[in-house]
């Protein structure tokens, strides 16, 4: 076991696959050199040269559009999208494309490809830096959208996506580059599709994602102080999406509460709401708490980031309703 | 045109070879009209009637295991890759033995196997992909050039741009073909483009020669396909095409084509390469006889195909659960 910070296991992960499979190749902006704006990836031209390390121009239609060409034909490939906001410029490939394709081809062809970058807010970049788009991805029939909390997570669900045959949206929480975790020694692989209970509890089910996670665990500590036990539910893959543990873990505490940074309406939270009162409304004795940002754009000055996305306090707060 | 074809210079069996898929794509063009005017093919179809001797120039230039990406009006290029016309013409039908399975339709045919990477229907939006194919190609080593084709309305798409650049910058094995048979849906390019070569004008833009060829001529379009395909295999990097050419009817089924001055259509239609083109090779002493037989092959090919896709079942309702993920996982919610 070593610890490392999640940025680091970004290139640890990225490392492991590219020495283990010669068809993974990894392009993006400043991603070779540079090592990446939020250096994820510093290293990788070095050790795996400059035909399966490559600099981009500034053209996420031509990058997307690339790696899935190359998917279709016999590569792995990996891109990097510098900021997750910037999908919007590449969304018909990603929408349109990539996700639909082996649909409508029949299975002809698979797409065993991965967008990773940085995603969400807290580093007060604003509004079209900050933003964590995990719902835009999450309504596409066609897409895999995994999102990790931890240094651990980062390394064995890269490598789980950059092995999945179908294209997955990584998203990296950028506010936890610089958190430290431990990580296995060896080649680390995870499973899609799986969330993770990473705190037991008995009252209440906490449900949350990338930098909600630790957030949650901090209000579950505040929370049993007062006698409250917490359960964390790490969703970490939203498709496929782990409703088996979810339900089960809500099937235990009867209340449910899910944390999201993204802005309130249509958040991915409302569909496991939607998810646990249609499968799981028996198991509830008391409302489900929602806790998200208000649906506005987030802004950039420290006051009002901070009050826009969702605290631990706030946390607190909607779990105290969730079991009054 | 920057292009003059010795047609001399290219041996009689390609020549032959090129009639025959011109022959092919035609009829089976219109059968599909036919069927769609039966309401037989669903939803829309968009005619390459007219501009078939662009893919049947490349057609012949190009290696079995090469790439094509088109667009929504691609039957003739799938076809001509040589995907089997009764799966085409079930999937015009919708039936269960389509070459999609009944999940594409016309604007969507694909056979990954001819190395027909798909018809796209968003303008523009399959450039960035073929740089993928060739990228890929350029990675394995193979020496396969990737062959994208689309119309002047794609010239104006910012995909466009970023599609040539990075093929030039990374000397990507891929060939793009302006097919301007100058119109978009109704508007004529012209009109909404700074510039007379919609696509050739802007080639120096990404360090690339301008090359304009008569699209209705398949000798023409053969001796810049092989230039262009065979740079491209080299390593000598991509190339933008812009072949001349226009379509018969209008955009699609629904549309007569009524805006465009009948004095054009006339005279485009007198250089129908389906006419034109084997009463050259005629003159160049191929024998009727040979020419006819081409025609009524593919005749019979079309009856089969009509025959074979209506006598094929519907797809079954289950199937559109499958596919959506390699591995079954829209299982998690249905
Ligand atoms: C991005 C996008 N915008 C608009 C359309 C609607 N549309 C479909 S075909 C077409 C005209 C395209 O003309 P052109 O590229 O010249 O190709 P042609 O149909 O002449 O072969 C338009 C506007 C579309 N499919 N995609």
């Amino acid at each position: 076991m070593a610890e490392v910070t999640y940025r680091e296991a970004v290139t640890m992960g990225m490392a492991q696959e590219m020495r283990r499979d010669d068809r993974v190749y990894f392009i993006g902006e400043d991603v070779a050199a540079a090592g990446g704006v939020f250096k994820t990836t510093p290293g990788l031209q070095d050790e795996f040269g400059d035909r399966r390390v490559r600099d981009t121009p500034i053209s996420e239609e031509a990058i997307t559009g690339a790696v899935m060409g190359a998917a279709m034909t016999g590569l792995r490939p990996v891109a990097e999208i510098m900021f997750s906001d910037f999908y919007a410029t590449c969304w018909d490939i990603v929408a349109n494309q990539m996700a639909k394709t082996r649909y409508m081809t029949d299975g002809q062809t698979s797409l065993p490809l991965v967008l990773r970058g940085a995603n969400g807010g807290g580093l007060r970049f604003g509004a079209q830096h900050s933003q964590a788009v995990e719902n835009w991805a999450m309504a596409i029939p066609g897409l895999k959208v995994v999102a990790p909390s931890t240094p651990r997570d980062v390394i064995g669900l890269l490598a789980a996506s950059i092995r999945d045959p179908d294209p997955v949206i990584f998203l990296e929480q950028k506010s936890l580059y610089p958190s430290k975790g431990e990580v296995p020694d060896g080649e680390h692989l995870d499973e899609l599709g799986k969330a993770t209970v990473v705190r037991e509890g008995s009252d209440v089910t906490i449900v949350a994602l990338a930098a909600m996670v630790p957030r949650a665990l901090t209000a579950a500590e505040q929370l049993a102080e007062e006698g409250v036990s917490a359960e964390v539910v790490d969703v970490r893959s939203l498709v496929p999406l782990d409703a088996s543990t979810i339900l089960a873990s809500v099937g235990k505490t009867a209340r449910l509460v899910t944390v999201e940074e993204n802005p309130r309406l249509c958040g991915w939270g409302a569909e496991i709401v939607s998810l646990v009162a249609e499968e799981g409304f028996w198991h509830l004795d008391g409302p489900i708490v929602r806790v998200t940002s208000p649906h506005v754009p987030l802004p950039s000055a420290d006051e009002l980031e901070d009050v826009t996305l969702p605290t631990a306090e706030r946390v607190v707060d909607a779990v105290r309703r969730a079991l009054a | 045109m920057a292009t003059t074809a010795d047609p001399h210079a290219i041996d009689e069996a390609t020549r032959v070879a090129m009639f025959r898929d011109i022959a092919r794509a035609r009829l089976f063009e219109q059968r599909a009209y036919d069927l769609f005017m039966k309401g037989l093919v669903k939803g829309t179809s968009h005619l390459a009637t007219g501009q078939e001797a662009v893919a049947a120039g490349y057609a012949a230039a190009m290696r079995s295991d090469d790439y094509v990406l088109c667009t929504y009006r691609g039957h003739v290029h799938t076809l001509l890759r040589g995907a089997p016309m009764d799966a085409l013409m079930a999937e015009l039908l919708g039936r269960a033995s389509g070459i999609c399975g009944g999940k594409g339709g016309s604007m969507h045919l694909t056979s990954v196997r001819h190395g027909a990477l798909g018809s796209y229907a968003i303008v523009g939006a399959h450039l960035p992909i073929a740089v993928g194919a060739a990228w890929s190609a350029q990675a394995r080593g193979t020496g396969q050039v990737a062959v994208c084709f689309f119309g002047d309305g794609a010239t104006n798409i910012g995909a466009f741009h970023e599609a040539l650049n990075m093929a030039a910058v990374w000397e990507l094995p891929v060939v793009f073909v302006c097919e301007n048979n100058l119109y978009m849906e109704y508007t004529p390019i012209g009109e909404v483009t700074a510039t007379e070569h919609p696509a050739a004008d802007r080639a120096a833009s990404y360090g690339l020669e301008g090359l304009v060829v008569d699209g209705n001529d398949p000798d023409a379009v053969y001796e810049v396909a092989t230039d262009t395909v065979g740079r491209a295999r080299d390593g000598g990097g991509p190339s933008l095409v812009e072949a001349k050419t226009y379509r018969h009817g209008g955009h699609s089924r629904a549309d007569p084509g009524t805006y465009r001055p009948s004095e054009e259509v006339e005279e485009w239609i007198s250089r129908d390469p389906y006419v034109r083109y084997p009463e050259r090779l005629r003159d160049d002493g191929v024998d009727p006889a040979t020419l006819e037989a081409i025609v009524a092959e593919a005749e019979a090919e079309v009856d089969h195909a009509t025959n074979a896709a209506t006598d094929s079942p519907v797809p079954d309702p289950s199937v559109i659960l499958t596919n959506v993920w390699a591995d079954g996982g829209s299982s998690w919610r249905k």
